[in-house]
């Protein structure tokens, strides 16, 4: 008899893993090219323990355990939320019936492709973020970094647990094509164009976790309303630990700025370059591009594909069940704004439906205004008069109905010319970001942290500032 | 008009209502005498021999019996018993009113059921003469095609004649179009004056077309044809009369959820649109072949899973997937194959050939066939065909669901039924279809036989779509068979009998095919079935209003 493995100790789970053997098969195949990949494409950089947040289970007490781990040792679970029920389908032509426990066999497919796309995003920023442990502002941020890879490496679990338990043999091999696709990779890279985009410095990963998980939030919360129970639970739970994650992002570019903020005061000038600070129109910079690149990631601004995943039910709106309407859309009309080649913008009326794309991206349009909100207001506290500001989202667009124009971030038509011209006022030159990189030295020592950047104002789970979240070698 | 719930297909000569079959010695006649009043459904009257679905399931019934229960006969003549007409083809009321899957259905049906009577002059030495006593149009001369030869009576009046292009907007849609030029070899442009002539050709230029074979005076219409029978008859190497097979009544069970036979059974689904068959192999070593009759295990079944896919066929239309099964002793089945082969008598020839047209009527059955290879099933040599007729095979590679303590294992078998005596329409055997192309692969494949194979060995040899283990099988084929069934019913009709027929054309492939594609389309064209189509203003006097845009 070969040694009985203990799932539950070494997998955190609320799904019975130890009662269910194919599930158990699938994994012991996944996880040791998990562990491989996590070597080769995880952080590069060795540390002896980190204070994370480990989920052991979903209750109020289990999902926020921190303790040092050495992170290969982080126990990736398997969570998905509390089932409700008798949760029925909100939305699209089975609205009213129950929701469904297994794949309908109508929608395998398009279930499948949905899981793997979410799926392909996760470890995609792991690897996109493997080098900057290296250049850590201070052990509390290098902390967050792990926080967030590891739980990036959590979500990937997430996905290929609905993939082994739902999709039989074919999930198991969507599963392990998620690891063979790397971010970048000439021959396999990931699926989406965003997580082929370098994250170089800081302020890549603060924009990007602001940006990018954000739109991640959004893109969950649609697959949240799911008629597809498991995926609905666990993208309900995914939610919860994508918070944190935003949470970086939005007091990342916080501390920024304020460090910004305060070198401008001290210095009495907006070029704070020279003095080991990182200039408001370089941030303003990346803002424009973490926010156009993110912008992506919603698709195309009409979609039949997104209409027909709402007519079967499998992906909603952003809270769906707050939305008082018909919850069918078909009869429902919408306004695009569509640029024309004379340099004007036409107004068009459409079918909602084939504006859920739209529809979820006015919702993370406005979330992402009140990021910018907050960092306006720390300039403001500060007494200086610039501000920020987010785009025109027809602006540096390579998806949807603008790509192909030359929209300046104000929303003019522009010539292709023009823009390039102008191109290096908006968008960061390699100038900026070798400037920005010199400013990326890394910072261990406990309770120091980087010229270029405020600390925190507060620490993790109660610690001081000071705390040693991460022993280092 | 209302579609019946239910249509049986048994029938028997005592209690035909449109036919008459006697036999002389050698020589059956087979008259046609439709009972206006019995149409299969009420709201037609079936004038001039005129024909429905239940006046071509006793035809179906006829041949058969011929087959089994008078090995003697070696002509059957096939005639009309009223006077001045043979028969006027399909009823054109019945095909205005009915839906379009019953029309399909139907022109299914009788197709095979002339196919039958071709295989039967082919394989069985048993001849069908045409006696054309009358007018003769559409079906009725589709009928008189599938006769090996045709005389038709010289009264300077009657004719055969194809008019369902000039008269109905649709086609001749029992192989008419295809056995005129194929068959009979009428040259083209004959072909085309033929079938777009109303009132059809008579007498001589009949004869020069090669629409018939010869002409009789009316006086000498019966002689000169029972004489020509026999002159038939003396060619057939058909063996001298000996004692046939009854085929006796094969209580059928049914329920709301099923058929149940002796040797077959089918459970319906209807919630996710799904049939299952099961075939039940013997429970005993074979017996004497002549003695056991119509209980012998592979006549019996497969004149059960005959019937079953016939009233699945035209009942259950919204069942899109059969789920092909056995249960059973592999070795038991072989050992009956074996007696059936080894009989090399009438009987055992027609059982075989009867088997074959079973297995035929499988491949053009336009619903998704996949067979599950279970632990405890017995797709061995003949039952392996109708896994082989399935368009996904999936075997479990371990131990049954219900018992995973269990030793027992999946397998199949192959023996020399896969390899000839069950050809398809296209004339390949199942196994030459999946492997088109690759005769090696066959080859190798007929050294393989004999012996179980192993889920293992089955992929190997590419005999199986897939070969899912216990844990994964109950969902691998529910997601296979719920996916199956969210697909366009059309589309899968279409994709699947595409990927059915491969390789080369024959008169069967082109009537199940091409023509019976065409046919569907006119179907459903409004010049055909519109409110002023030419189906439903015909007889009316009224004039069908047509759309002149060519398509």
């Amino acid at each position: 008899m070969p040694e009985r493995i203990d799932y539950d100790a070494k997998i955190p789970n609320n799904v019975s893993l130890a009662d269910d053997r194919r599930l158990q098969r699938a994994l012991e195949g996944w996880q040791p090219k998990f562990m491989n990949w996590w070597g080769e494409m995880g952080p590069t950089l060795e540390t002896q323990g980190v204070y994370l947040r480990t989920a052991v289970s979903v209750g109020r007490e289990g999902w926020a355990h921190f303790d040092h781990v050495n992170v290969p040792d982080y126990r990736w679970g398997i969570f998905l939320a509390e089932r409700e029920p008798d949760r029925r389908i909100a939305f699209g032509e089975h609205a009213g019936e129950p929701v469904w426990q297994q794949v309908p066999g109508e929608y395998r497919a398009d279930l499948q492709r949905l899981i793997v796309i979410q799926g392909d995003t996760e470890p995609a920023s792991v690897e996109q973020q493997r080098l900057l442990g290296l250049t850590a502002p201070s052990l509390y941020d290098l902390r967050n970094l792990f926080q967030v890879n590891v739980e990036e490496g959590r979500h990937l679990w997430a996905m290929v647990y609905l993939l082994h338990a739902y999709f039989g043999r074919e999930g198991r091999d969507e599963a392990e094509g998620l690891l063979l696709r790397n971010s970048g990779s000439p021959d396999a890279p990931r699926i989406l164009g965003a997580f082929n985009e370098e994250t170089a410095d800081w302020l890549a990963f603060y924009m990007f976790t602001y940006f990018t998980d954000r739109d991640g939030k959004y893109q969950l919360g649609t697959l949240k309303e799911s008629s597809f129970d498991p995926l609905s639970r666990t993208c309900e739970f995914m939610l919860k630990e994508e918070a944190h994650h935003m949470f970086v992002g939005t007091t990342g570019v916080d501390r920024v700025v304020q460090r910004s903020a305060d070198l401008v005061r001290e210095h009495d000038t907006l070029d704070i370059g020279s003095h080991g600070g990182i200039p408001l129109d370089i941030i303003q910079k990346y803002i424009n591009f973490h926010y156009t690149v993110s912008l992506d990631l919603f698709g195309s601004e009409t979609s039949t594909n997104a209409a027909n995943y709402y007519t079967a039910g499998l992906k909603g709106r952003w809270q769906e069940g707050r939305r008082k309407d018909d919850h069918k859309l078909t009869d429902d009309a919408r306004t695009l704004d569509r640029p024309r080649d004379d340099g004007t913008w036409t107004s068009e009326e459409l079918q909602a439906i084939l504006l859920l794309n739209l529809d979820l991206r006015g919702e993370y349009v406005a979330d992402c205004q009140t990021g910018v909100k907050r960092w306006n207001k720390i300039l403001d506290d500060a007494g200086i008069g610039f501000r920020f500001k987010l785009p025109h989202p027809g602006f540096n667009r390579e998806v949807g109905i603008n790509s192909g124009h030359h929209v300046t971030p104000d929303g003019t038509i522009v010539d292709e010319a023009t823009w390039q011209a102008a191109k290096h006022q908006w968008l960061p030159t390699t100038e900026d970001l070798t400037f920005v990189r010199s400013l990326m030295h890394p910072v261990y020592e406990r309770g120091k942290i980087a010229s270029w950047v405020a600390p925190p104002r507060q620490g993790i789970n109660g610690k001081p500032f000071d705390y040693e979240y991460v022993h280092l070698t | 008009m209302t579609t019946p719930t239910s249509v049986t297909f048994e029938r028997h000569p005592d209690r035909y209502r449109h036919w008459r079959l006697t036999v002389d010695d050698d020589v059956a006649w087979l008259e046609m005498d439709v009972d206006e009043q019995g149409g299969i459904v009420p709201g037609y009257e079936l004038k001039l021999n005129s024909y429905d679905l239940g006046v071509d399931i006793e035809l179906y019934d006829a041949t058969q019996r011929l087959r089994f229960e008078h090995p003697g006969v070696r002509t059957v003549i096939l005639t009309s018993a009223k006077e001045k007409v043979f028969c006027a083809g399909a009823n054109i009321r019945m095909l205005a009113a009915s839906e379009h899957h019953w029309k399909v259905n139907f022109c299914k049906f009788t197709n095979e059921t002339r196919n039958g009577i071709e295989d039967a002059t082919e394989h069985s030495g048993q001849r069908y003469l045409a006696a054309v006593n009358g007018s003769c149009a559409g079906g009725g001369y589709e009928i008189a095609l599938a006769c090996e030869k045709i005389l038709l009576v010289d009264d300077n009046s009657s004719t055969v004649a194809l008019p369902e292009v000039p008269l109905l907007g649709v086609l001749p849609g029992t192989g008419g179009l295809t056995r005129v030029v194929d068959k009979r070899r009428v040259r083209r442009d004959r072909a085309d004056v033929f079938a777009t002539r109303p009132d059809g050709i008579k007498g001589k230029t009949a004869v020069d077309w090669r629409l018939v074979d010869e002409l009789v005076p009316r006086q000498e219409f019966r002689e000169t044809v029972l004489a020509r029978a026999r002159d038939l008859a003396d060619e057939s190497d058909r063996l001298p009369a000996e004692a046939g097979v009854e085929l006796t009544p094969l209580n059928c069970e049914v329920t709301d959820d099923g058929l149940e036979y002796r040797f077959v059974d089918v459970t319906y689904d209807r919630a996710n649109g799904l049939a299952t068959l099961t075939v039940h192999g013997p429970q005993d070593d074979p017996g004497d072949l002549h003695e056991e009759g119509a209980d012998g295990w592979l006549l019996a079944m497969t004149r059960e899973l005959d019937d079953a896919i016939l009233r699945l066929r035209t009942n259950e239309n919204e069942l899109g997937t059969w789920v092909l099964r056995t249960e059973g002793d592999s070795a038991k089945v072989l050992a009956c194959e074996q007696a059936v082969f080894g009989a090399k008598d009438w009987l055992g020839n027609e059982i075989l050939h009867y088997y074959k047209r079973t297995l035929k009527r499988l491949d053009v059955t336009s619903r998704t066939l996949i067979a599950l290879i279970e632990p405890g099933s017995c797709f061995a040599g003949v039952l392996l065909e109708l896994a082989l007729a399935a368009d996904r095979q999936y075997i479990l590679d371990g131990p049954p669901i219900d018992d995973e303590d269990s030793d027992e294992r999946a397998s199949i078998t192959l023996s020399e039924a896969n390899f000839g005596p069950f050809p398809m329409g296209n004339g390949l055997t199942r196994l030459q279809s999946r492997f088109y192309g690759d005769d090696d692969h066959v080859a190798w494949l007929a050294r393989e036989r004999g012996h179980a194979l192993t889920p293992a060995e089955t992929v190997e040899l590419g005999l199986v779509t897939d070969a899912p283990d216990d844990l994964d099988w109950e969902d691998e084929i529910r997601i296979a068979l719920e996916g199956r069934a969210s697909l366009s019913p059309d589309a899968l009709t279409g994709m699947e009998a595409n990927h059915r027929f491969v390789g080369p054309e024959t008169i069967e492939t082109k009537i199940f095919g091409r023509l019976t594609a065409w046919q569907n389309w006119i179907f459903t064209r409004p010049n055909a079935s519109g409110p002023e189509g030419a189906l439903r203003r015909y007889g009316t006097g009224q004039k069908a209003v047509f759309d002149r845009k060519r398509v």
